[in-house]
């Protein structure tokens, strides 16, 4: 009965139903205009909600200060310096932590993922460690580096290496066997196979791996600022609440949240131009 | 005249103990110079195992290997592999592909691209020397990955499936282009596929294997002449031998213990 199947109607033209199901559903791409144009209400419509919840005085400014607010109390600490002095301090902490705990996350993950008796002496370890809480190593911290600088290299170190280890060794776990048989029906030896074939092959993820991680230290950072310091993005935060400079504190949360986004997009950027030859997606 | 390829009373297991089982029992096989063996059989039949053994990859339990008489010990240059899947690496372009395994071999940079352009125009693939993996079709890679395995002049080719991904166009075109190279060129291939018109399109020799354990259980010679062509495939004598192959096949995929 062709009349109950209205499947069977002219396919160049869809019908209503057809067309609909088009632009919505699971997996289902759209247009990138439309994409930002969904974003950036989202973004638009939160700061709308904030500017007329404190414009109509249903919250005290002490618990949420106006936009306007946070934009002047922002823009007072830029002119006098103060968050320079903080941004300077913690870029340089993040960097160096950040560094120190790639630099030794590459090789050590790079060989656990390639020889199976490196992987039984250390995957174990480093398993155990890392589900214990950042957060339970501040006290233990201060004890063993003070307040300083090392501190904050210490705490960034201990939140991002054992995670940064485990996943790059997976990274190079998912270098095709083929690859590394290539290599040997080549002649080549393990360390060369290792240089030429393996670390190549696995650092677009290592990469990947990188940024997610930077992400993270960035948390670690602040955390450990927020205990003891005596300059930084996280400090300041602190030192704002003891007088209810809640501007302040607002302030400098969206900073870091927009210092977060930008170095994630400058990491995929630079992402887009170091691995632009291999097309992502096989 | 002794073999390029002697494989005498090779055993292979995978496990220990109770898990223990034999994949490979007693191969005997061997490969005169320059000539084209395939070998077919159901899956499972260790087909992939036995090349993988001749590729050096993988150990065994007993058996002698040789190439030119020298033991086979571990992977060498001596053998090219070509692998099912895409094995260019997605970082170099296909000429730097070519370079890559022929730096490898020893040869200086100009000899290396010398070389390495040679290759890709006997290929057909002279246009495509500065495009990177991503940029190429998948039979595309696979003439790289040919073209790759022949340039440092190995003694003889292994193919495990190298078509097994492409679709039918392509997979003729690939066989036709194989069968030019081979024809004009000449050397020793073990091929496994588990296509049994292109073994009988390729080869000289048809090894079929059978399963419980893996075995060889019977061997055709294919006589149909050379240069072949495409129309090949309809004569009588090639139908008959791929009914005759593909009857040998299903045989094989009994276990002899329920035969």
């Amino acid at each position: 009965m062709p009349g109950e199947r209205p499947a069977q109607t002219d396919p160049a033209r869809p019908t209503k139903q057809a067309r609909r199901r088009r632009s919505s559903g699971i997996g289902v791409p759209i247009a990138r205009s439309r994409f930002l144009v969904i974003a950036v209400a989202v973004f638009v419509g939160l700061g709308l909600a904030w500017w007329a919840a404190t414009g109509l005085g249903l919250v005290k400014p002490i618990f949420l200060p106006s936009p306007g607010s946070v934009a002047m109390q922002i823009a007072k600490l830029a002119a006098d310096g103060t968050l320079w002095l903080d941004l300077k301090a913690s870029m340089y902490r993040i960097s160096i932590g950040f560094l120190i705990a790639s630099a030794l996350s590459i090789p050590i993950g790079v060989l656990i993922g390639s020889f199976r008796s490196w992987e039984a002496a250390i995957e174990p370890l480093v398993d155990f460690i890392r589900y214990m809480p950042v957060v339970a190593f501040v006290p233990l911290s201060i004890l063993w580096a003070g307040t300083g600088d090392s501190q904050k290299f210490l705490i960034i170190f201990i939140g991002t290496f054992f995670q940064q280890v485990l996943m790059i060794m997976d990274n190079v776990k998912r270098v095709p066997a083929d690859f590394i048989g290539l290599g040997r029906t080549l002649g080549l030896p393990d360390r060369k196979i290792l240089t030429r074939i393996v670390v190549p092959s696995a650092l677009p993820g290592i990469w990947d791996t990188l940024r997610i991680s930077l992400g993270w230290a960035w948390t670690w950072l602040v955390l450990a600022e927020l205990v003891a310091a005596t300059s930084g993005l996280g400090y300041r935060i602190t030192v704002s609440q003891r007088y209810f400079q809640t501007n302040t504190i607002i302030g400098y949360i969206l900073l870091l949240g927009l210092l977060g986004l930008i170095t994630d997009q400058v990491m995929k950027a630079l992402e887009k131009v170091l691995f632009k030859q291999e097309g992502r997606s096989q | 005249m002794s073999p390029k390829l002697r494989i005498a009373g090779l055993h292979k297991s995978f496990g220990t103990g109770e898990r223990r089982t034999e994949v490979l029992r007693d191969i005997n096989l061997d490969l005169a110079d320059n000539e084209f063996v395939s070998l077919v059989g159901t899956s499972g039949c260790g087909k992939s195992t036995l090349l993988s053994i001749v590729a050096g990859l993988q150990d065994f339990d007993a058996g002698d290997l040789s190439i030119d008489g020298a033991p086979i010990l571990q992977p060498g240059l001596d053998r090219g592999v070509v692998f099912q899947s895409y094995t260019l690496l997605p970082w170099l372009t296909a000429r730097q592909n070519i370079e890559f395994a022929l730096k490898a071999a020893g040869y200086d940079r100009p000899t290396c691209r010398r070389i390495a352009l040679e290759h890709l125009e006997l290929v057909k693939l002279s246009g495509s020397a500065d495009r990177y993996p991503a940029e190429l079709s998948g039979g595309m890679k696979q003439r790289v990955a040919i073209a790759r395995a022949l340039s440092y002049r190995p003694k003889m080719l292994l193919m495990d499936e190298p078509f097994g991904a492409l679709d039918a166009l392509t997979r003729h075109q690939m066989q036709e282009l194989l069968t030019q190279i081979w024809e004009e060129h000449r050397l020793t291939v073990l091929f496994v596929t588990h296509d049994v018109e292109e073994a009988v399109y390729l080869s000289d020799r048809i090894v079929v294997m059978g399963i419980g354990p893996g075995r060889i259980t019977q061997t055709f010679n294919v006589d149909i002449e050379r240069p072949r062509r495409e129309e090949v495939m309809e004569s009588p004598a090639f139908m008959d031998l791929q009914r005759g192959v593909h009857k040998a096949i299903r045989e094989g995929s009994r276990r002899p213990e329920m035969a």
